[in-house]
């Protein structure tokens, strides 16, 4: 990995201005949702995670199931700046035949652990890593980004209760509360309130935290704290479109790609 | 068929590590040898099939051979995004086994019905699809599973079928005869069912018209060779299955033949939806859609006196 992408900031900018460059030549939606989880990714991909960009099968690495599949774009840009394939391949993004699809793709993809991109999906399969984990290799972790309207799903629900009766604790879910879910403000669409008790009502640990803080983030992955073998959900409050000030909290920008003047404006408020 | 095939699993993790076994707490009087022999590897999900299915999958990619079991709409179409994303589209080892198929509950209602699972798993990618008849069909279709990787769907019945097989058999066929006869009618059936082919091809033998009746236990793949072996002297051809008569085995059966472009008339024989609402026994659910043996008989006479 080139040392600067150590460093989570650098990695997160780094992140951003791939993606709008994907969304952009691909006229690809989702540029919201990958913004607001690109810091939870730099930290994770910074440092944090056992991987290795040389090894991707390698047994005892730890595994990120990325359950919101929509946010494919981010989870390829932060793939291929810490070296798991060339930045190259960015440019094949939802282009015909190329391995990176619109939703998150594991096939032909190295550091991609599963496919996903039906919401609901990625926690049970988590479990499941967690619970071979368990068995197989006890120092890899298991960590899981939920999307915040992913939550609508019972099949998270039946994830939840089941990870915390058989106590996953090196189950991580980071959950990217953007409070902007597809066709509406969460609030209005179905309200998740209050989000850390139901959680902690399933016996996970939970800290909330600034999803865009990078000490923050890191503080809440230590493992100082917990209760033993308790999976750990972090609620992770954020913005969605975070970093360029026009997609911030805009529904809008769930759907839109950037024209090439946006393309420049938001580049610009990046570089800023 | 169901106890069957799970001693058959049982023992064979003793020796398999990587055999592990899910549930949707259900296995009553079933699962219990396997729970207490290898505790490690069995774990009752909670009454959370697409859970299970997901967790399944997460297992498969932890190198595990995976097997979940439940009631059939339960393990197959409650969980079917699951079976088809997680499990099917990463070509995961993860076989799910069902139980109650056909009207194995039919007095439960609709919601224990399985008249559509077959259509359901055949349409998934890579996904081996099997059928058995019996008890010996069942233990087959253990080890046929067991001795693969990859998506697998096993629909079982209960307890108590009919023996239709003397003996255990080697191993799972795509056809299995089940009279000596090479009749000119050739009576294809897949699970307990083909026991009323057997009756009903018997019935006709008596009456003197040359029919016999083959368990055909795969479904996915089919063996489209095979099959057009058995064609040769068949002037008509027969489909009886548990199951409605599109997406399973008749559907397989037309569509080979009209690949082949063999002209051979097929009737098929199965569950009518029109009849979902109506409750009962299984002999009474046969006996209402037409596919018990008297039926059965009944209904290839008339279709050869209509040519």
């Amino acid at each position: 990995m080139p040392t600067d992408m150590s460093n989570p900031a650098t990695l997160a900018k780094e992140v951003r201005r791939a993606v709008l460059g994907m969304v952009h030549r691909a006229n690809a939606s989702h540029v919201g949702g990958c913004f607001s989880m690109a810091d939870i990714l730099a930290v994770l991909y910074g440092g944090w995670l056992r991987v290795r960009p040389d090894d991707p099968a390698w047994a005892d690495r730890d595994r990120l199931v990325v359950s919101k599949g929509h946010a494919a774009a981010a989870v390829y840009a932060v793939l291929s700046k810490v070296g798991f394939f060339p930045d190259s391949w960015l440019d094949g993004y939802c282009e015909d035949g190329q391995p990176l699809a619109g939703h998150v793709s594991s096939t032909g993809v190295p550091g991609v652990e599963v496919s996903t991109g039906s919401l609901g999906h990625g926690l049970s399969i988590g479990c499941g890593l967690a619970m071979g984990a368990q068995r197989t290799c006890p120092e890899s972790r298991t960590v899981v980004i939920l999307s915040d309207g992913e939550l609508d799903e019972g099949s998270i629900w039946e994830a939840a209760l089941f990870a915390g009766h058989h106590k996953l604790g090196q189950l991580t879910a980071i959950i990217d509360f953007n409070k902007i879910q597809s066709f509406g403000a969460v609030t209005d669409v179905l309200c998740l309130d209050p989000l850390a008790d139901k959680w902690r009502a399933a016996n996970w640990d939970v800290q909330e935290i600034d999803g865009h803080d990078h000490a923050a983030i890191a503080a809440a992955l230590a493992d100082g704290g917990r209760s033993a073998g308790a999976p750990r959900a972090l609620i992770a409050h954020t913005v969605k479109g975070k970093g360029v000030s026009f997609m911030e909290n805009d529904l809008a920008w769930h759907y839109k790609s950037p024209d090439t003047a946006q393309l420049a404006a938001a580049l610009a408020e990046l570089d800023a | 068929m169901r106890n069957t095939f799970i001693e058959r699993l049982t023992d064979a993790a003793e020796t398999d590590s990587r055999i592990f076994l899910l549930c949707g707490d259900l296995g009553y009087s079933v699962l219990e040898a396997f729970a207490e022999r290898h505790p490690d590897r069995f774990v009752n999900v909670g009454v959370a099939e697409q859970n299970m299915v997901g967790i399944a999958a997460g297992l498969a990619l932890s190198g595990y051979k995976v097997f979940t079991y439940s009631i059939v709409n339960f393990a197959v179409t409650r969980c079917l995004e699951q079976i088809r994303n997680d499990v099917c589209y990463h070509e995961l080892d993860v076989t799910v086994v069902a139980v109650g198929g056909g009207f194995a509950y039919g007095a439960q209602g609709y919601s224990h019905h399985g008249s559509e699972d077959v259509g359901f798993t055949r349409m998934l990618p890579g996904m081996h699809v099997a059928v058995p008849a019996d008890a010996a069909e069942a233990a087959a279709a253990a080890d046929y599973m067991l001795a693969r990787k990859g998506p697998g769907y096993v629909r079982l019945a209960r307890g108590r079928e009919p023996q239709l097989h003397r003996a255990e058999i080697d191993e799972l066929a795509s056809f299995h005869r089940l009279d000596e006869r090479e009749g000119a009618v050739l009576i294809l059936a897949s699970g307990p069912v083909a026991g009323e082919a057997l009756t009903a091809a018997n019935l006709l033998f008596e009456a003197g018209i040359n029919a016999s009746a083959v368990s055909t236990p795969i479904i996915k793949p089919f063996d489209v060779d095979a099959f057009c072996a058995l064609l040769n002297g068949t002037s008509l051809v027969v489909t009886v299955e548990e199951h409605v008569t599109f997406g399973g085995l008749g559907s397989t059966v037309a569509e080979t033949l009209a690949d082949a472009g063999a002209s051979v008339p097929l009737l098929r024989l199965g569950i009518d939806h029109k009849n979902r609402t109506i409750v009962g026994s299984q002999d009474y659910l046969r006996n209402i859609n037409g596919i018990n043996g008297h039926a059965i008989a009944a209904r290839i006479r008339a279709k050869l006196e209509e040519r």
